[in-house]
């Protein structure tokens, strides 16, 4: 389980450029809930994604993940407990290293790393397995550096190793926004089925309010660092796109904005 | 006379090539700009000589000339990821304050090994073919070191170093403190230079502290040409690209020398070729245009067009 408690977030505290990106945050996510985050631009959809993975820290509250406060770990601390997809499929995974290599990488997640080797035949079958799941035709290119693949194939490997070594929590930032359509699409199919898989808890950041509503079970909508709608149950499932809309300009006074939405659009 | 100046530079190849792992592992795996190698060098035949003046055994003095670059390239890395001290300064930290600290371990500026024991000398002893002592000696050394090198890139530990000079973010995200990698990378890897100091030392009969001066030049050029003689992207070819480069780029300048350049114009040899060999792409792109403009103008243009 994930619970934020008054979380404030504010970049260069007491400069002339002082920027406070997330103002009381209060989120509680139990575990096995898949909430889709929806917001205009700065909203602090990726902040908040960035203080439940480490990158940042808050000014003020608390986060906990499984009743264990870890407000101030760096991110290799909490690696453990929290996977994470980037929205750049490049960063994701290290290009000059093989398919098998970067996997191996991932499994040991959060353990202490030795000087065994990192592959042996058990490993590379147990990949072989993992990759045939993606449906990408990659297990039979286990030894090609990933910096051949594209970056679909290099987002559905980085979202395999976001979930292998058992975290508790996926986070998902705009993953497939710079992916075609088609990959897109699959890559989502992708992500349903692992997490399913793993029983995870995943917070999904998204510009795609049809994608928003789809995915997952419970939608939360931010503008100007704040939480303005959470939506679950039966209220989520009666909403539309349009009432998303309708929803958020009641709420915040304004036109949902965002430069991806309007393309879309 | 041919085959002395080709055995010659074969032995300092070798040696030379324990020097060029190191920079590989710095600059190429890590991504390190690590210029901690100019002092760790000399550092390494300095705590070599002095051991081996005062009759320490030379394989231990050898080996504490090693555990003295990794401390050394430690201290980089701790300069570096903990002060929040780019990379390049640190070094360059590092290095200034290792020519003082060379001076203080020596007491001078060169102690001379003539008539000491040393592991050449020890292993002459051994009944080997006394012409190709050191051949061997340093073939063995350096094979042993970079088999066990391989070994260690892959390793779990090994893997997530080079990924954290590949994609930092992504190894952390996965558990790895990446400052606590390249502590040990760069530790590593000036551990490899200063043995490479220590045993050149013992080659040469002295010891100078001098002697890093354009270390990390010949590092490269011979990281450089390596890749050039070995395209790929596999460790196990990598480091043997390494070692072949280095040797090649010795028998370059026996090649410079025998053409009648003086031995004090090496460094600036050694610079033109890293220069030209790291510029070269940037230059292809003319020469392309260049050549593809004249295709165009013998009548190739409709292929092009096409």
């Amino acid at each position: 389980m994930l619970k934020l408690k008054n979380i404030h977030k504010i970049f260069n505290y007491g400069r002339i450029n002082e920027n406070h990106a997330l103002k009381d945050i209060n989120l509680i996510v139990p575990k096995g809930d898949f909430v889709t985050i929806i917001g205009s631009n700065g909203a602090g959809k990726s902040t908040l994604l960035n203080l439940v993975a480490g990158t940042y820290f808050p000014e003020s509250g608390t986060v906990e993940i499984n009743g264990q406060d870890m407000t101030n770990w760096p991110v290799h601390k909490r690696a453990h407990l929290v996977g994470r997809v980037f929205q750049d499929p490049l960063k994701g995974t290290a290009a000059e290293m093989t398919i098998e290599e970067n996997l191996s990488l991932a499994v040991k997640r959060g353990e202490r790393r030795g000087l065994r080797l990192g592959l042996n035949k058990k490993r590379r079958e147990e990949f072989q397995g993992l990759l045939a799941l993606l449906e990408l035709g990659l297990e039979n290119r286990l030894e090609d550096p990933v910096k051949l693949l594209s970056g679909g194939q290099r987002q559905a490997l980085t979202l395999l190793m976001a979930t292998l070594g058992d975290p508790e929590i996926l986070l998902l930032d705009e993953y497939t926004a710079n992916l075609d359509p088609k990959t897109a699409v699959q890559i989502l199919e992708i992500t349903g089925r692992v997490v399913e898989q793993g029983k995870l808890t995943v917070l999904m950041v998204t510009h795609d309010l049809k994608q928003a509503l789809e995915m997952g079970n419970r939608t939360i909508m931010m503008d100007q660092g704040r939480i303005i709608l959470d939506l679950k149950g039966e209220e989520r499932e009666k909403t539309t796109v349009n009432s998303l809309l309708e929803k958020f300009s009641e709420k915040s006074g304004r036109e949902l904005t965002n430069d991806r939405m309007l393309l879309q659009r | 006379m041919w085959l002395n100046i080709l055995q010659g530079t074969m032995e300092q190849g070798l040696i030379f090539g324990l020097l060029a792992m190191g920079v590989y592992l710095t600059f190429r795996i890590l991504d390190f700009p690590d210029l901690t190698v100019e002092g760790s060098f000399p550092l390494g035949a300095s705590v070599a000589a002095v051991l081996i003046i005062n009759g320490t055994n030379p394989f231990l003095a050898t080996f504490l000339a090693f555990l003295a670059g990794i401390l050394a390239g430690m201290i980089t890395g701790v300069i570096n990821t903990k002060l929040k001290i780019a990379g390049l300064l640190a070094g360059i930290l590092t290095m200034t304050s290792l020519y003082s600290i060379n001076l203080r371990i020596m007491g001078r500026a060169n102690i001379p090994l003539l008539r000491e024991r040393t592991i050449l000398t020890i292993i002459k002893g051994w009944g080997l073919p006394e012409r190709y002592i050191s051949l061997i000696a340093f073939a063995i050394i350096v094979l042993c070191i970079k088999f066990i090198l391989d070994y260690f890139l892959h390793s779990e530990i090994g893997m997530a170093l080079r990924a954290t000079g590949d994609s930092p973010v992504m190894i952390e995200s996965l558990g790895v403190n990446t400052d606590t990698i390249k502590i040990l990378g760069l530790g590593l890897a000036n551990g490899l230079t200063a043995l490479s100091g220590a045993l050149t030392c013992q080659y040469q009969g002295f010891a100078d502290v001098g002697m890093g001066i354009g270390m990390i030049v010949i590092g490269l050029a011979s990281v450089i040409i390596g890749e050039v003689v070995i395209r790929t992207s596999r460790i196990v070819y990598a480091t043997l690209g390494v070692i072949v480069g280095s040797i090649i780029y010795r028998m370059a300048i026996a090649v410079a020398l025998q053409l009648g350049f003086a031995p004090t114009d090496l460094k600036v040899v050694t610079a033109v070729l890293v220069i030209l060999a790291l510029g070269a792409p940037s230059l292809r792109r003319f020469m392309i245009q260049d050549e593809f403009a004249e295709r165009l103008m013998e009548g190739g243009a409709t292929d092009a067009e096409a």
